[in-house]
């Protein structure tokens, strides 16, 4: 593969680097603080874990969920009014929540799927409805209009650190699990490569292995030394690195996650091979129903209460994660791996920002100008590529 | 002789990569029918788009003299304002748009940006009733059918005024019926003085129409064959052109075939339309085919052909479906796709681009696409598998293309008519149910399909052809079924059949 292939393959990631080494010199190195490295990840967990679900949506033809930031909402008062208000067990409130997400997500794949409403307009009445009967939730059992303290038992499962040590002492925990982390990241990608070798596939080069499997790698060692130095493994962290691995692996391995792939190449001719197409549809809505029902958990954590402001334009920074990470706005391409550099590189740009202290207002509009220039340029980059 | 209207001299045009023309020459007589004939990827179309100002002035070599004078076109527009007008394959209508507004788009009439409608209506009727339609240019497009739109985009034409009228096949979505009015209409124009060029796949039409044809072959004009010649052209003739070589045979022989037990049959079969619940699509079908046997199934555009087979798999098409359907002895029950798959049904489409392919996915990704489970254990895929999987295909089939991770939008319709037999052929059906399984590919893949064909059958495979090529149905078929109007009306050996017979059938004088 020459040069000129891997910079095309590679360009969102390349971006991500410039970007980084932008804000690197505008904020005098203040972004490469530890803390900032827990910044990015506690600050954006839950793009992360949206923009998965967001993905399988987008998958099936570019259709998308509007009313997951309002379910943020109305969830997260729900959750409140369970455990705070009525001081109800734990487990059963998480439960609960868990049962309304489902419910909620099976009635909309049905809408989606059987009745062939389409999705935005179907998920724009949740969009409307959630926020709403969230915040009536929130200000009739409090007068804040926010309803907290959530129980520590309740919080730890999604903020705060594994075994935490104080800051700028590194913690041997997170360091560890990095370098397992980065070993395995090397075993697989080593391993993929001679079994392809072995049974006489057309495998990459060795050479572009290895420089992947030591970028990977140092990237990883970067992050757990970073994090470490921060206090530990925040553990909203371990809860989107499953997700990512789990979807990563669903959407790359998986019949079903090739079956979201063709429905939205060609929904007729995925049908007439034998796949359910409207399986596949209310598959797509309730499974963002589900992890929009994570989410809820982390932010409700996060902020330690529910407020009616939770949740606010989650659907649009998920979507952007997801096309600035190059998922076709028409469905049927995109990967995993591309929306998490696109979740980071919008994290990045939110977080140089505010570390510059460029007034909220106009941060808005530098991501608006990215979010269209990300896909302006990826249109322009496939058409001279013919 | 005659004045020559156009010539186009030299003309050499290069993508990235490939040499698509390579100094063609082509000239065209005023008021004469000239027809471009060579198989897909030859570079008619591209010949067309140099002309029509699609690819501008300066991205070719060689020029275009047109009455007399060198032509810079730069959009279609200024080639339109010569009188140059392109009708392209795919019919550029807007469904929901009158035929009014349609023929008028873009070109609409009134002053400045106000549109004057009673002008526009007026006008539109005018040119309706020149190309014989009787329809009022209020009606919107959307409720005639396909062989009137065909004549609406004529009609769009004339009233730019054309001179020069280029037809890119425009009887592939047409009937029989259809086709012939509107080539009689062609030939009524030529007595006006119209100067037409028609492209086509359909040989014998172009032998009915044409005054010369130029043959196309590799980007390069082979030759222009003089149909008012000595002896009348035949199709073998213009075949021997385009392929560069005599084609003996049109349709390979099958030898070595055991015809065994019936394999599927179909009784008292009938599907209602799934909006017009009162219209019966498939009336009272009743059929059978035997194992390691081609039945053909012919019939006009419209007689319930596909209907009838989608509705076979799987219900997949149509409501308040009807009838008994036997498979290896047992009467069965399907109720979706995946449910027909699974009893080694198979359906290969009319419609490859529209419900057959995923064209934003690899080859091998549609190759498996019907049989992933096989692929996978659990429901993880083996994508090394996957990926042999498709080369053995590739290979088999002889699909050109240098990987088989190449996107299936890349391929030329032939290639993509393979892979979407590679996907059927890998679900391991015992019958395959083929429609239309060469329409809009060139001689050459034909060729390579019937021999695809002929292996299926020998490997005790039942094949159920639908076509609407009456040469195709009588080469290819063991058997031949004619359906007409949602029944079927007739069955014959292929043997004993004729185009004459089969013909004469549908129109209810047979026997």
């Amino acid at each position: 593969m020459n040069i000129k292939a891997v910079l095309k393959k590679n360009t969102m990631i390349i971006v991500l680097v410039l970007v980084y080494l932008f804000f690197m010199i505008t904020t005098k190195g203040s972004i490469f603080f530890p803390l900032n490295f827990n910044a990015l990840i506690t600050q954006n967990a839950y793009v992360y874990i949206l923009a998965c679900g967001m993905l399988m949506c987008m998958l099936t033809g570019g259709n998308i969920d509007l009313s997951c930031g309002s379910v943020v909402c109305l969830l997260g008062a729900i959750a409140g009014y369970f455990m705070v208000i009525r001081g109800m067990n734990i487990g059963l409130s998480v439960f609960l929540t868990l049962a309304i997400g489902v419910g909620y997500g099976c009635v909309l794949g049905y809408l989606i799927a059987y009745v062939n409403i389409p999705p935005w307009i179907a998920t724009l009445a949740g969009y409307l409805a959630f926020r709403g009967l969230g915040t009536a939730i929130l200000s009739g059992n409090s007068s804040t209009g926010s309803i907290a303290p959530f129980p520590e038992s309740f919080l730890s499962i999604f903020s705060g650190k594994l075994f935490p040590t104080k800051l700028n002492n590194m913690n041997m925990p997170c360091m560890i699990a990095g370098i397992v982390a980065a070993c395995l990241v090397i075993l697989l990608n080593v391993r993929s490569r001679a079994v392809k070798v072995k049974k006489g596939y057309e495998a990459e080069s060795m050479q572009a292995v290895l420089i992947r499997c030591v970028l990977l790698s140092a990237v990883i060692l970067l992050f757990a030394y970073k994090l470490s130095m921060a206090g530990g493994i925040p553990t909203v962290l371990v809860w989107v690195v499953a997700i990512v691995l789990i979807y990563s692996f669903v959407t790359d391995k998986t019949t079903i996650g090739r079956h979201f792939y063709v429905v939205g190449g060609n929904r007729e001719a995925a049908r007439l091979s034998g796949v359910n197409t409207r399986r596949i549809m209310f598959l797509a809505y309730l499974n963002m129903a589900v992890l929009t029902v994570i989410t809820t958990w982390a932010v409700v954590a996060r902020f330690q209460a529910a407020n009616s402001t939770a949740g606010t334009n989650y659907e649009m920074d998920a979507i952007s994660a997801c096309v600035v990470g190059g998922v076709s706005a028409y469905g049927g391409a995109g990967s995993v791996f591309g929306m998490v550099v696109g979740a980071t590189l919008v994290g990045v740009i939110n977080l140089g920002m505010s570390l510059m202290g460029i007034d909220a207002n106009y941060q808005k509009v530098v991501k608006g100008v990215v979010l269209l220039g990300a896909v302006a340029f990826d249109i322009l980059s496939k058409k001279s590529a013919k | 002789m005659a004045k020559i209207l156009l010539e186009m001299k030299s003309i050499t045009k290069t993508f990235p990569g490939v040499k698509a023309l390579d100094n063609v020459n082509l000239q065209v007589e005023e008021g004469e029918i000239h027809a471009l004939v060579g198989e897909n990827g030859a570079g008619k179309s591209t010949l067309m788009n140099v002309l029509s100002g699609i690819y501008p002035y300066g991205t070719y070599e060689g020029d275009i003299v047109y009455n007399g004078e060198v032509c810079r076109f730069n959009t279609i527009k200024d080639s339109e304002s010569r009188g140059i007008v392109i009708i392209h394959q795919e019919l550029a209508l807007v469904p929901e748009m009158t035929i009014g507004e349609n023929m008028y788009l873009g070109n609409e009439r009134g002053k400045k940006s106000r549109i004057d409608w009673d002008e526009t209506y007026a006008e539109a009727d005018k040119y309706l009733k020149m190309v014989g339609l009787t329809e009022n240019s209020r009606v919107l497009v959307k409720e005639i059918g396909t062989g009137k739109q065909q004549l609406v985009e004529i009609a769009k034409a004339l009233a730019k005024h054309a001179k020069l009228l280029i037809l890119d096949e425009p009887t592939s979505s047409l009937n029989e019926e259809d086709s012939r009015a509107l080539l009689d209409l062609m030939l009524g124009f030529k007595k006006q003085g119209m100067t037409m060029i028609i492209i086509s796949h359909k040989l014998n039409e172009v032998a009915y129409v044409s005054d010369k044809i130029t043959v196309v072959r590799d980007g390069s004009t082979i030759e222009t064959i003089d149909c008012h010649g000595a002896e009348p052209v035949s199709e073998d003739r213009i075949i021997k052109g385009m392929v560069g070589r005599e084609l003996t045979n049109r349709f390979p022989k099958r030898e070595g075939v055991r015809i065994g037990e019936v394999n599927m049959e179909v009784r008292n079969w009938t599907v209602h339309h799934p909006l017009y619940p009162e219209r019966k699509v498939v009336n009272d079908v009743s059929l059978y085919v035997r194992k390691g046997e081609v039945v053909g199934i012919y019939g006009l555009m419209g007689a319930g052909r596909t209907e009838l087979a989608m509705s076979i798999f799987g219900r997949s098409y149509g409501a308040q479906i009807s009838g008994t359907l036997t498979i290896n002895g047992q009467q069965v029950n399907l109720h979706s796709p995946s449910d027909a798959i699974a009893h080694k049904l198979a359906y290969v489409t009319e419609d490859r681009k529209g419900n057959g392919l995923v064209l934003s996915q690899s080859i091998k990704v549609n190759t498996s696409l019907a049989n992933l489970n096989s692929l996978a254990s659990g429901s993880v895929i083996d994508k090394d598998m996957e990926y042999n999987v498709a080369v053995e295909y590739k290979d088999k089939l002889k699909i050109k293309t240098p990987t088989v991770e190449q996107l299936v939008g890349n391929l030329s319709g032939g290639n993509q008519q393979k892979v979407l037999l590679a996907k059927w052929m890998y679900a391991e059906p015992d019958v395959l149910i083929l429609d239309e399984p060469t329409r809009g590919i060139d001689v050459g893949a034909k060729y390579e399909i019937y021999c695809i064909i002929n292996d299926l059958a020998r490997a005790g495979k039942s094949v159920l052809m639908i076509s609407s090529e009456l040469p195709e149905v009588l080469g290819m078929s063991d058997r031949i079924y004619i359906m007409n109007a949602s029944r079927i009306v007739g069955e014959m050996n292929a043997a004993e059949a004729t185009q004459e017979s089969i013909m004469a059938t549908i129109l209810g004088r047979g026997d």
